[in-house]
């Protein structure tokens, strides 16, 4: 008899039922499963009426993300044998509405990431003719940290600000921010940084630094923040100092 | 029944959809333009991509050499017109995603740096790192979220092509989040779904590369074009099929047999030397790398692993530093996917499937026989890949021909009229049968999972890295049968709300159209050309098949094969000479 673990999956149907269930599942426990296959097999062999989103199965597409036991994870990249002897509760990622099962609704990022621009902003744009922009390794270097940002929202649901005040921006749009604001061909930083100034919940960040601990990809969204935080209390206190500059 | 209409329409959110709909944006920004994906466009395949993307940039470099390589590696199949637009074009739209962002890596000075590549006889890969698809997927989708006329209907899913009078008129779409079917109407309509990769059983692809837009064009009468030529890489990780990127070899990484031998130079690849050699050895085109694993197998040297034969990928040499800095993603993938420090140990791969050469046909503008539809990227046949597509040249495809069919769609769709003849009507159809086959069926006693996994077994037994007539008959048989046992598929799920179970039996139809057409057009090709192997045809055949294939379905359900001859300008067929 094959060694076996239990999962305990969240079910949200809305068209049945009004609450969020949990159902207990029996799947083999193999050494190289992950999370992922073990809710594959779920869906192929005990019940195909579980839905949850995955596709690239090596932690890039950033699709996948859950709660396993309580934590934001990648289901892809999280292996059954460090929940032995099990049982692993897998939910949907915290602080999202959820469409069904372990399913969350993400719009709301869609429209905060479109929101701070995150694209290179420029007064003039040089033809292709021209060439590329240089950029030396140490530019690059910069910002192509922030720029690994999979957008698989775990940061989001490890986030104690969002979880009281969904009107928050968030450490991945945030990171995203940054990460044009340091890339030297962009000149679009100001006006980042006077939409950013309007969210009013990036103050409320304590850097408690969950966001970067969940990260799967080492972004570090709360350096991002408190760069952020830096730049634009520097530019607080210029409006003061030098009242020309201020805008 | 929801109806929504726009000018042009792109079912696919990669890089291919997300280019054209930036080009249609660029042409024309009046006119209205709709991303329908069935996930979010940074879901994207594209994402998954590693080692980079072709574009002749240094000195020393030409355009020549770039179309030569291309036209080598496909072993002359592909259409040499269509590989010269290519490469001309291939520099412009790299730097153009340079300067819309892409943290491509630098040369200390600043300038863009390139690696070198398998079958690439000069250095002109661009990279970002080992990320590159995700870079350059990312840089896409952002830049394209400044462009208003761009709509997105993220996570719909679309079932089928609304066609009337000999003109593509929209789609079908399923809205996951609700359930609710709709026609989204448009006067253009490109298809930039990506490969198929799922249609075997072991794949670098994600689990959303079903064929869908190969099968949508199919069933509208489109042929699809050279089928049999599927890529297996040579560098899989075993049971994930997970991908270690060819720039492990280009970087200077070794393939090594159980008694750690070099054992390509046994198959006319070169001999062995300690730097990499250009077309040479670990540095030979994919094709052969992984027809000379097979070979190795059959003489008993590969190494026994729980997932079948493996050979190892050893790129210890090259220190911890270089991996680190180039191919940090390859590290990462082995630590945390196969639990191995590739910098101390040796990787264990094996071919796998990665990439299909064949696709929906298509023109150099993306424009497939049926008017108004167009087709770019991995899931379009234009041809520049031939019988085999050299790695780094299907990023930069995306982009090239991404942006060529957005241009020839939104000058279509610009003379166009509002006129969307009956096609409410066959929308209406199309729900019927959704409910009718699907959602509102309470009989039936086959299981999505159970179909599928026949399909994967029954096409790698028969249409693998080597094929026979025989062993083609029997996947062609099995298929019919499978095709067969689809009809009585039960879901289990008969709700609305992102009913996964649902669209899991839609791809796996799009798929089982697909694997008929791979075996089909197979089976007709008697010779051996490329990553098209039949030991029962062993040479290339160069006076009846320098030619592509069209397969087609009649409307009894019979196949059709027809063959198309290769446009040749400046490359006369010649012998494909690797390491010597």
């Amino acid at each position: 008899m094959a060694e076996m673990i239990t999962l305990e999956v969240a079910r949200y149907r809305p068209e049945r039922e009004r609450e969020p269930t949990f159902q207990t599942y029996e799947v083999p426990f193999r050494k190289d499963w992950v999370v992922l296959d073990a809710l594959n097999y779920i869906k192929d062999r005990l019940d195909g009426s579980l839905s949850y989103r995955w596709s690239c199965r090596m932690g890039v597409c950033g699709s996948c993300g859950m709660m396993v036991d309580g934590e934001p994870k990648l289901t892809c990249a999280t292996f059954l044998s460090d929940y032995m002897p099990g049982p692993v509760r897998v939910e949907p990622l915290s602080y999202f509405p959820v469409v069904r099962d372990l399913v969350i609704e993400m719009t709301d990022f869609m429209v905060k990431l479109k929101s701070v621009k995150p694209w290179i902003v420029r007064e003039e744009e040089k033809p292709t003719s021209e060439g590329e922009y240089l950029q030396t390794p140490d530019q690059l270097d910069a910002y192509k940290q922030f720029s690994m940002c999979i957008n698989c929202m775990l940061c989001y649901a490890a986030c104690p600000v969002y979880a009281l005040d969904p009107q928050f921006i968030g450490p991945a749009a945030i990171a995203l921010a940054q990460r044009y604001n340091r890339d030297s061909r962009d000149q679009g930083s100001e006006e980042r940084l006077d939409l950013l100034s309007q969210h009013e919940g990036i103050w409320a960040c304590t850097f408690v630094g969950e966001c970067t601990k969940v990260c799967p990809k080492n972004v570090d969204p709360a350096g991002a923040i408190q760069q952020y935080k830096l730049t634009s209390t520097k530019e607080w206190f210029k409006s003061f100092l030098m009242p020309w500059r201020a805008k | 029944m929801d109806v929504s209409s726009h000018d042009v329409l792109l079912v696919g959110g990669g890089g291919a959809g997300l280019r054209a709909a930036i080009a249609v944006s660029e042409v024309n920004p009046k006119l209205s333009v709709a991303v329908v994906s069935k996930v979010y466009p940074m879901r994207s395949h594209t994402v998954s991509a590693e080692g980079g993307a072709a574009a002749v940039i240094k000195p020393g470099d030409s355009l020549d050499d770039h179309a030569y390589d291309t036209i080598s590696g496909g072993d002359w199949l592909c259409d040499q017109d269509a590989v010269e637009a290519f490469v001309r074009e291939a520099p412009e739209e790299m730097l153009r995603l340079e300067h819309w962002g892409c943290p491509w890596s630098r040369d200390p000075d600043g300038h863009i740096a390139v690696r070198a590549f398998g079958g690439m006889k000069k250095e002109r890969t661009w990279f970002a790192a080992d990320k590159t698809g995700f870079h350059m997927l990312h840089t896409l989708f952002q830049t394209s979220l400044k462009y208003n006329a761009i709509n997105r209907y993220d996570e719909w899913f679309v079932t089928r092509l609304l066609v009337d009078d000999g003109q593509v008129r929209g789609v079908v779409a399923i809205q996951l989040a609700s359930g609710k079917f709709q026609a989204i109407l448009a006067k253009a309509v490109i298809l930039c779904t990506g490969g198929c990769g799922k249609v075997f059983p072991f794949t670098t692809n994600a689990n959303i590369k079903n064929g869908d837009g190969m099968a949508l064009a199919y069933r509208a009468g489109v042929p699809l074009k050279d089928m049999e030529f599927v890529q297996y890489h040579p560098t899989g990780l075993p049971f994930t099929g997970i991908l270690i990127t060819e720039a492990t070899r280009s970087e200077g990484g070794y393939l090594l047999n159980k008694d750690g031998y070099r054992y390509l130079q046994d198959y006319d690849l070169g001999t062995p030397e300690a730097k990499p050699v250009l077309r040479s050895m670990e540095l030979g085109p994919r094709d052969r790398l992984s027809q000379a694993f097979v070979k190795e197998e059959e003489k008993g040297r590969t190494v026994e692993g729980p997932y079948g034969a493996v050979v190892h990928l050893d790129i210890r040499h090259l220190g911890e530093k270089l991996i680190n800095a180039k191919l940090p993603f390859v590290r990462e993938l082995c630590l945390k996917y196969q639990n191995i420090d590739p910098v101390v140990e040796l990787i264990p791969v094996r071919p796998v499937v990665h990439y299909m050469m064949g696709g929906v046909s298509t023109d150099l503008h993306g424009a497939t026989p049926l008017k108004g539809l167009f087709a770019a990227g991995e899931v379009a046949c234009v041809s520049i890949n031939g019988a085999n597509r050299l790695g780094s040249n299907s990023l930069t495809e995306l982009l090239v021909f991404g942006a060529r069919a957005g241009r020839a769609a939104a000058a279509f769709a610009s003379e166009q009229k509002d006129s969307w003849g009956h096609v409410l009507a066959q929308a209406m159809d199309e729900t019927r049968r959704l409910e009718g086959d699907f959602l509102r069926k309470t009989t039936g006693r086959e299981s999505i999972a159970g179909i599928r996994e026949e399909m994967q077994r029954s096409i790698e037994r028969g249409a693998g890295i080597y094929r026979t007539g025989a062993s083609l008959i029997e996947a062609a048989v099995t298929l019919r049968k499978l095709q067969e046992r689809f009809r009585n598929v039960a879901l289990q799920d008969h709700s609305r709300t992102f009913n996964t179970e649902l669209t899991a039996a839609l791809e796996l139809s799009f798929m089982l159209d697909v694997a008929e057409a791979i075996v089909q057009s197979a089976l007709h090709r008697t010779e051996s050309r490329g990553s098209h192997q039949r030991t029962d045809f062993p040479a290339r055949d160069d006076e009846k098949f320098l030619s592509h294939s069209l397969v087609s379905r009649n409307e009894d359900g019979s196949f059709r094969v027809e063959y198309l001859p290769v446009t040749l300008t400046r490359w006369p067929p010649g012998e494909r000479v690797y390491g010597r």
